[in-house]
């Protein structure tokens, strides 16, 4: 297999601030663009010095970026139809493509009005084009009542409670523990707004297994990285993060959630081993993990998948805190989707390079070298990227 | 429930989508099947990926299941549907291989059990759809 390993680097991370309230009347462009500027200035580069964007689906285009940005000579863009995996797979084509020489510079953004505009909960029905299961989705389960993803997701949840015995004390300790990460993350929107296991389980029931606090928060915000190469990397202002790898995945059918002979297959259960091999690291190796984490059982499925314990072992896994700072794997140690803010996964690599670089203040994964990072979308598509500092 | 008052969201009404609602509104539940290797498919697809043949037929199901899984939803997050809370849409494993999802109309959600054994019923929505669903049915 080829591979890029160490060939390409992360050297500029960016955010706005996350929200939860009226809005701005802005566009998801121009929040984009403000976090764009910040990944800039936070590498040291100038606007004309990116010649590559690799925009989110259904929210911009990269001639519109390139317009706004004063992108003249623009040589590569593309775009990933992954949903939630997208930030991942777009570092895959970033990194081919600045190690195959197509483009030495690519941004990519991602953020929405995901509070104060359209919510999230409601994207797909508004618009069946954001995903590769949504004409599935518009003829099959819409009209039984099954509009949003809090709810076809629960019912595979509730699958491998029978099967495996999984309980909502398990899929609690998983919020309650994102939660106390986020009490030390300053961008996070439930800093000061401390969680309970008893609060979790007295919490409202959204779409029966999961409670309020499995779902996560949708939110105004974006966040945006730059890739270049590691040679490029070593005259930049901020210590390079490599890409040891990544890859990406679908289950079978991806359109469809639940004719599946597998329900619990994702993407992540074929990509996560080719990661792994093409980064030449183990389970031991890894100090962190930033998992993309739409609702709580995902980050159990995705820890069992991931192979840090066997399918069925998620629960008993996520307990006794093994997956909070000081654990064995710290799991979304800014807080996540559930608790720091819905950035579409984009804020996972924006945590994972703070981390890496040894910027993580409060909540520094001690000696963290090697990071990895999931992405989730659509109905289970999945991408790794494994990263060391 | 008069046609014009009917707010929740229908299938696309075009190609094998509206074949098998077709099939619904003439009382028969059929899902597509290989005429070459005998696999059964659904969602409706263009050609068998097990075997790769175009042939296909609509084959007509037994309309026997079981309860696969579900959710219980408490919250609507589509405005059609608040009236109907809480109300549990299923997975149903059909005898013939296939799942698809649907809901038991005569079961409280709090009664529904993995494995419960239903059967087709057919509740016709407006002029055009008619919607697949399913009953209680006596273990075989």
């Amino acid at each position: 297999m080829g591979s890029f390993k160490n060939q390409a680097c992360i050297v500029g991370i960016g955010q706005t601030k996350y929200s939860r309230g009226p809005g701005t009347g802005k566009t998801d462009l121009s929040l984009q663009l403000e976090a764009s500027i910040a990944a800039l200035d936070d590498a040291g580069l100038q606007r004309s010095d990116i010649d590559g964007v690799l925009p989110f689906v259904c929210l911009g285009i990269a001639e519109e970026f390139a317009v706004h940005l004063g992108i003249e000579d623009l040589r590569y863009q593309s775009t990933s139809h992954l949903g939630g995996a997208a930030p991942g797979a777009s570092l895959a084509n970033a990194a081919m493509a600045v190690t195959a020489g197509l483009a030495d510079t690519i941004l990519i953004p991602g953020g929405w009005y995901g509070f104060s505009g359209r919510r999230v909960r409601e994207v797909v029905v508004a618009d069946t084009t954001v995903m590769s299961g949504g004409p599935t989705a518009r003829d099959f389960y819409f009209p039984f009542g099954l509009t949003a993803p809090p709810q076809w997701f629960s019912f595979i949840a509730r699958r491998h409670m029978h099967e495996y015995g999984t309980k909502s004390e398990q899929l609690g300790a998983i919020a309650v523990a994102q939660r106390k990460h986020a009490q030390l993350n300053p961008h996070a929107l439930t800093r000061g707004k401390e969680l309970t296991l008893e609060k979790y389980l007295s919490s409202a029931v959204i779409s029966d297994p999961y409670r309020l606090f499995d779902c996560s928060l949708e939110a105004d915000g974006a966040a945006a990285f730059i890739v270049t190469t590691a040679e490029r990397a070593r005259d930049l202002k901020q210590k390079p993060i490599y890409v040891m790898s990544v890859t990406q995945g679908q289950p079978y059918p991806a359109d469809d959630l639940v004719t599946r002979d597998d329900v619990f297959q994702l993407g992540l259960t074929s990509a996560a081993p080719r990661a792994f091999a093409m980064a030449g690291v183990t389970h031991d190796d890894i100090d962190f993990a930033q998992i993309y984490d739409p609702f709580t059982f995902q980050v159990l499925q995705q820890i069992e998948e991931l192979g840090f314990c066997k399918r069925g072992e998620g629960g008993a896994f996520v307990e006794g805190g093994r997956i909070e700072l000081g654990g064995k794997l710290p799991v979304n140690t800014h807080g996540g989707l559930l608790s720091e803010a819905h950035v579409l996964g984009m804020n996972h690599f924006v945590e994972a390079v703070r981390q890496l670089r040894g910027e993580a203040g409060e909540r520094q994964v001690q000696d963290a070298e090697i990071g990895l990072v999931t992405g989730f979308g659509d109905f289970g598509d999945g991408s790794i990227a494994i990263l060391r500092r | 429930m008069s046609e014009q008052s009917y707010a929740k969201p229908l299938p696309l009404m075009r190609g094998s989508t509206k074949e098998f609602y077709d099939h619904c509104k003439n009382g028969e539940l059929r899902f597509q099947r290989c005429t070459d290797c005998g696999k059964w498919r659904h969602v409706p697809r263009e050609m068998c990926a097990k075997c790769g043949s175009w042939n296909w037929e609509w084959a007509r199901s037994s309309g026997r299941g079981e309860v696969f899984t579900w959710t219980v939803v408490q919250r609507a997050m589509h405005p059609a549907f608040p009236g109907d809370v809480p109300y549990a849409p299923a997975i149903i494993q059909m005898q013939e291989g296939v799942r698809l999802v649907s809901w038991v109309a005569d079961c409280p959600p709090e009664e529904l059990k993995m494995g419960m054994p239903v059967e087709v019923i057919f509740e016709r929505v407006t002029d055009e759809v008619t919607l697949p669903k399913f009953k209680r049915a006596a273990k075989r």
